[in-house]
């Protein structure tokens, strides 16, 4: 039985990780590496280790995640020093205000 | 059960190191380190596993007398505490890397930096 | 396609290293010879319940003392690289942008559940990282979810002003405890970082385990400040 959900949880990374490399935009990227680190917190789990577990949950998914979306946010609304095509400072990017609504 | 923690394991490390090799933005390159270091973190600890182990910690269900076949290996376990921790805090370190060479060139794609090409 | 090919060899080659490992490894094969001392020795050396605790902080003490070191070195650089130059940009982008630049305030669901989760959240880290030697848990889950509590208070008010020379002198003086701490055990106990220079207690209380109690709280605070001093330096507005 264990077995059988090792085997499923290690197919959920295996996806969740080629999706993460694969996928066009980069905040569905980032989420999907997320996933992959909360999938491997459940593996830990299963393997025994409970403080592995706590601590790959609250920092691989959780704080890795925020991380990478504030240093995202950070570089799509800067303005950009040079180039002439700068139509991401414009756009009202919906994908950072999910940031401060629930 | 460990052959399989150990499959699923080197094959995340696969998947990281192809995305470090083949990918053309910063930002991918840095999740696929983040994936590496997963794989690496699953590999060590499905090393330390004991078939039908359970978890290192004495309580009112695990006597510290016969303790011994039934426990998991806490080294390995005490090891990958620390590298989550230290995987977190490189990763925050090359992301403000890339933070400033975007604020410094505009462009996060590997193929525009050629000053240390030969 | 020369690139891929040379990339696949590698990762073969990687494999080809990897297997002798993989094959030798099975979970029927028990536990090593330090694991076996660890196991039957640890509890009645040491006193803590929780093995894991007692080898990252004393078995093991001197790589948690490096990863203290190495999570330091890193906050100092994110905020070397971040918040050094953003004092002078800021000026500038002030002038041209008028306002937070379509930016949204947050809802005001956001901003009462973080005003009633805060201090739940604080409390919830302390108890974990004052627990680490009795459950599962510890020092760097206890301060992770320290660091969360100031993360869900940033996310609800963009503006917010952390108190950097509080985050700062909390950081400093628990780096420097933890090392008073290790130098304590040099001198009244067996060695860097032994925590038998307290008394042991009673076996599953909270007042037990010598001093790793006390290093526990110490890495607690320690990696609370760090982590909440990284994201406060990474966060987009102010």
């Amino acid at each position: 039985m264990s077995q059988l959900m090792l085997v499923l949880f290690g197919l959920l990374m295996l996806v969740g990780a080629v999706a993460a490399l694969y996928l066009k935009d980069t905040v569905s990227a980032i989420l999907a590496a997320g996933s992959v680190s909360l999938v491997a917190s459940l593996v830990y789990l299963l393997l025994g280790a409970p403080d592995v577990a706590m601590t790959e949950a609250a920092i691989g998914s959780a704080l890795t995640t925020v991380v990478f979306l504030f240093s995202w946010a950070r570089i799509q609304h800067r303005p950009q020093p040079s180039k002439s095509s700068q139509s991401e400072e414009t756009d009202s990017n919906p994908d950072d205000q999910e940031d401060h609504q629930l | 059960m460990t052959h399989i923690v150990l499959v699923i394991g080197f094959l995340l490390v696969c998947i990281g190191f192809w995305g470090l090799m083949t990918r053309r933005e910063v930002f991918r390159m840095i999740i696929s380190f983040s994936l590496l270091d997963t794989g690496v973190h699953v590999i060590m600890v499905g090393i330390g596993y004991v078939r039908a182990g359970t978890a290192p910690i004495f309580d009112e269900a695990l006597a510290v007398a016969g303790a011994v076949g039934k426990v998991v290996d806490p080294v390995p376990s005490a090891l990958v505490l620390t590298a989550i921790v230290i995987g977190l805090a490189v990763t925050a370190l090359m992301l403000s890397f890339a933070i400033r060479l975007h604020a410094s060139r505009g462009s996060l794609a590997v193929d525009d930096m050629k000053e240390l090409k030969w | 396609m020369m690139k891929r090919l040379i990339i696949i060899l590698a990762l073969a080659a990687i494999a080809l290293g990897f297997f002798p490992l993989a094959m030798r490894i099975s979970g029927d094969s028990g536990l090593t010879a330090l694991a076996t001392h660890y196991v039957e020795a640890g509890a009645d050396e040491l006193g803590a319940a929780n093995l894991v605790t007692s080898v990252v902080v004393s078995y093991r003490g001197l790589d948690t003392l490096g990863e203290v070191m190495v999570l330091f070195t890193a906050t100092t650089g994110v905020t070397a690289l971040l918040v050094a130059g953003k004092s002078k940009s800021h000026k500038k982008e002030k002038d041209s942008e008028p306002d937070g630049d379509g930016r949204r305030e947050g809802s005001e669901l956001l901003a009462t559940g973080a005003a009633f989760l805060f201090p739940i959240l604080i409390l919830f880290g302390i108890y974990i990282f004052l627990n680490g030697h009795l459950t599962p848990g510890g020092g760097f889950q206890g301060g992770v979810v320290l660091a969360s509590a100031f993360l869900l208070l940033l996310f609800s008010d963009c503006r917010l002003e952390l108190n950097h020379a509080l985050l700062k002198g909390a950081e400093a003086i628990s780096g420097a405890a933890y090392v008073a701490v290790g130098l304590l055990g040099l001198w009244l106990a067996g060695g860097f970082l032994d925590p038998r220079f307290l008394p042991a207690g009673e076996f599953g209380q909270l007042f037990s385990a010598g001093a790793i109690p006390i290093i526990y709280i110490l890495i607690g605070i320690k990696v609370g400040s760090e982590l909440t001093g990284i994201v406060d330096a990474m966060r987009r507005c102010s």
